[in-house]
């Protein structure tokens, strides 16, 4: 069965989430969006997913704190965060690039990352771009910290790193990613080429497994009609839904 | 309350230099009046973004109304980077304080309680926290497991904005589930709001209205600007015009591009009602 970029990093990332209770997902993540519904169909509807970016799927009506209090609670067990940069050791930046607050380089900022990184128990790092420019061995501006001292309240923290070439998990203890896969058609050594940090190569690492014909089915089926509730664009572009007469 | 004040009334009501709370794009955002704002010329204005800053603080950025912002982000969401916003930061023209969205809504909620401050969790090991000196980090006092917490200075905003599609008759205004409006009104010294148009009754009157109102106390000046949103959405009541927002996105990335913009779309209002009809 073939499949687009987008369907297989929905279902690599929907297989990192299964079992859990309540997944949130922050603004502009169709991505993530569409793994997370696709893991409450999985589950027969015993994961909840709310989206905060629009109505759909967006149980919120406490204003923007609610999503950070729920989190704060710990009634919240998954999270996607990005990074303009991201480090060995997990930091994340989402200001810019350049000595702060002299940048070369202003990203759109923080948004909720130096809060939910610490409180929720699984944060997903996301960023498809698989690059020394992205992947640096120290970030220029801390947005939040991958790891934290025994003194820090910090129940949550990076669970594992999805790009577009290979899929890391990240060992909180030795402060650490650890490459788990490679995904189809790339090889261990464009990813040492394209990272600037060190991480674990274990002596095999396997291929990221391919989408399975029932996850890309219901993708197709149910899915694509309930992101495009929330993200029509992406819906239309990778799905065709939409454009159907 | 006085006679209904128009949008060049109520952007005249914003002195210059106030500290201002605007709310992000996903919320009620008073478009008219920023475009109000800007024919003003509104000079060093602080703007409080809470938390997320979006088309109308680029707006006001390109336009040289701002001095100091503090935001957790700023961006055009799906059109991309917030262009003023960054050529500003990297410039030096205005002063950025970055935040974290939590902490812009602890900040106004200490405010709302009128209590100095509000410990928040996070933010230890943050570069935000590092430039932050008005931020306290403190061992937990109650000795309740927390470790070391941040005390975060409450803020009072000058003036609260933002363009509801509704208010009553009794100057209670319709919010919703856009709670984070009532939170910058409670805040704020002063609330003034637009809005598409003034119902008739009361909605306190109403249990299933009452709790998505934010009572007339709170509300300084209620303007009447139909399409006040444009083209920002009013998630629930209007759709964004998507078109609109990413040729704005284009646009503002030149110096001659953002002028362009701005002297077709920041005339009178009666103007662009015709720009926005078409």
């Amino acid at each position: 069965m073939t499949y687009s970029s987008e369907e297989f990093l929905i279902c690599t990332i929907a297989r990192l989430i299964s079992g859990v209770g309540h997944i949130a997902v922050g603004a502009a993540s169709p991505i993530p969006g569409s793994a997370a519904l696709l893991q409450r169909e999985l589950s027969g509807g015993n994961t909840r997913v709310s989206l905060i970016h629009g109505q759909a799927n967006n149980p919120f009506s406490d204003g923007g704190r609610e999503l950070f209090d729920c989190a704060g609670q710990g009634r919240i067990d998954v999270f996607f965060l990005g990074g303009g940069q991201i480090d060995g050791e997990a930091n994340i930046n989402l200001v810019g690039v350049g000595s702060y607050p002299n940048l070369k380089v202003r990203f759109p900022g923080s948004f909720g990352s130096a809060y939910m990184y610490f409180v929720v128990p699984k944060v997903i790092l996301f960023r498809e771009e698989h690059t020394r420019r992205v992947l640096v061995p120290k970030v220029d501006f801390i947005s939040a910290p991958g790891t934290s001292p025994d003194d820090v309240y910090r129940p949550g923290g990076p669970q594992a790193l999805v790009t577009n070439l290979a899929l890391m998990s990240f060992d909180r203890q030795r402060r650490l990613f650890r490459l788990e896969s490679v995904h189809p058609g790339h090889t261990v050594e464009e990813i040492c080429d394209n990272t600037g940090f060190e991480f674990d190569i274990p002596e095999n690492v396997p291929v990221t497994p391919l989408p399975d014909a029932d996850c890309l089915s219901r993708l197709r089926s149910v899915i694509c009609q309930e992101i495009a509730k929330t993200y029509p664009t992406f819906a239309e572009r990778v799905f065709g839904f939409g454009s159907l007469p | 309350m006085q006679a209904q004040p128009t949008l060049d009334d109520l952007a005249a009501a914003i002195p210059d230099g106030a500290l201002v709370a605007y709310p992000p794009d996903y919320s009620f955002v008073p478009m008219g009046l920023t475009r109000a704002l800007i024919r003003r010329q509104a000079r060093g204005l602080r703007l409080l973004a809470v938390p997320i800053g979006g088309m109308g603080i680029d707006m006001l950025i390109g336009s040289g109304c701002v001095a100091e912002l503090e935001a957790a982000a700023v961006s055009l969401g799906e059109a991309g980077p917030a262009p003023q916003f960054t050529k500003a930061v990297l410039n030096g023209a205005i002063v950025m304080r970055d935040s974290t969205c939590p902490a812009i809504h602890s900040a106004l909620q200490a405010s709302e309680k009128g209590v100095p401050f509000m410990p928040l969790s996070g933010l230890i090991g943050s570069d935000i926290l590092a430039n932050r000196p008005e931020w306290t980090v403190i061992d937990d006092p109650l000795r309740a497991g927390n470790g070391r917490i941040v005390l975060l200075p409450a803020i009072h905003p000058d003036v609260a904005i933002f363009h509801s599609p509704f208010a009553d008759s009794e100057g209670n205004v319709w919010i919703g589930r856009r709670r984070e409006l009532a939170t910058m009104a409670h805040a704020a010294k002063r609330t003034l709001v637009t809005v598409e148009e003034i119902r008739p009754g009361n909605l306190l009157a109403d249990e299933s209205t009452a709790g998505g109102t934010l009572p007339a106390l709170y509300v300084e000046q209620i303007g009447v600007a139909p399409n006040g949103a444009w083209p920002i959405g009013l998630p629930g009541y209007k759709i964004p015009n998507t078109k609109h927002i990413v040729a704005y996105a284009l646009q503002a990335k030149s110096k001659d591009g953002f002028q362009d913009y701005m002297s077709k779309h920041v005339l009178g209002e009666e103007q662009l009602m015709e720009i926005i009809s078409s």
